[in-house]
């Protein structure tokens, strides 16, 4: 019989495994924020599925943190002091995984009006305001922590190996 | 990046990249909107054959084009879209305004 994990040696033993990332605010990072969570996850054997929805709620994330967090006005009020940083902080335990996104920019005002489906501060940008939307929808489980001017973190979770690893009809 | 913007007749057809985040879609945008307002054409038609990821953003670039177009009278198309893709417009809700096409 084979082991569902490829690294897991001992059978019995949970799974543990932790990674942290820090990078400048700007949208080139992203992709490799994404792509980065989904190498992460990797030796749990997610399915193609369960990897599209981590990568779609991480770069919702991180979007948020560099368009949000560290918006235009947010930046030249604090006269460019230290660099803008987004932080990002994997967990692995057992079969599920934690995504912890942070920054130390603007802050939310009102986290619950954040939080509902099309709502924007910035229409202008073309913002859809689905970001906290599609983390919700994509991920099992959602919680926020902001105060304004002194950032954001966004905690994600989600359980692993739910679905069969075959595509079913719908 | 030019040539993923082509105008046939009174429609835009948009060459979708194979990520769509935030980092593309300013791009995307800004040159849709150039064609738009320049070329004056109606539709605008997004093809997403080579995209394989899609966030919150896709949704953004469809809805202010859809905004601008729907003004005049002007449709919008999504096709070769997968399942993935798919899925993502009608969580928005997006399949009522954009008709999704094969």
């Amino acid at each position: 019989m084979k082991t569902k994990y490829e690294n897991e040696t001992n059978r019995g033993v949970v799974m543990k495994n932790e990674m942290q990332l820090q990078f400048d605010a700007v949208s080139v990072n992203e992709a490799f924020a994404r792509i980065a969570v989904a190498a992460f996850v990797a030796p749990l054997n997610p399915t193609i599925e369960e990897i599209s929805d981590i990568k779609t709620a991480v770069s919702e994330a991180v979007t948020n943190a560099i368009i949000h967090g560290y918006d235009a006005e947010f930046v030249k009020e604090s006269n460019g002091t230290g660099k803008n940083l987004v932080f990002l902080h994997c967990t692995i335990e057992g079969d599920v995984l934690c995504v912890e996104v942070s920054d130390k920019g603007r802050g939310i005002d009102d986290v619950e009006q954040a939080m509902e489906p099309l709502f924007t501060t910035k229409p202008e940008m073309d913002r859809s305001g689905m970001g906290f939307a599609f983390m919700e929808a994509f991920m099992d489980d959602l919680e926020v922590f902001s105060e304004p001017y002194r950032g954001t973190t966004v905690r994600m979770k989600k359980k692993l190996g739910t679905k069969p690893w075959f595509r079913q009809e719908d | 990046m030019e040539e993923d913007f082509k105008v046939i007749d009174n429609y835009l057809m948009v060459k979708m990249p194979e990520e769509v985040d935030h980092h593309k879609s300013v791009y995307i945008s800004e040159t849709a909107d150039e064609y738009i307002m320049k070329e004056g054409v109606g539709n605008v038609v997004f093809d997403f054959e080579s995209t394989r990821f899609m966030d919150s953003s896709g949704i953004g670039i469809i809805i202010g084009r859809y905004k601008k177009i729907s003004y005049f009278g002007g449709k919008v198309f999504a096709i070769n879209a997968d399942t993935r893709i798919k899925r993502t417009l009608m969580i928005c809700g997006l399949h009522k305004i954009v008709e999704i096409m094969e």
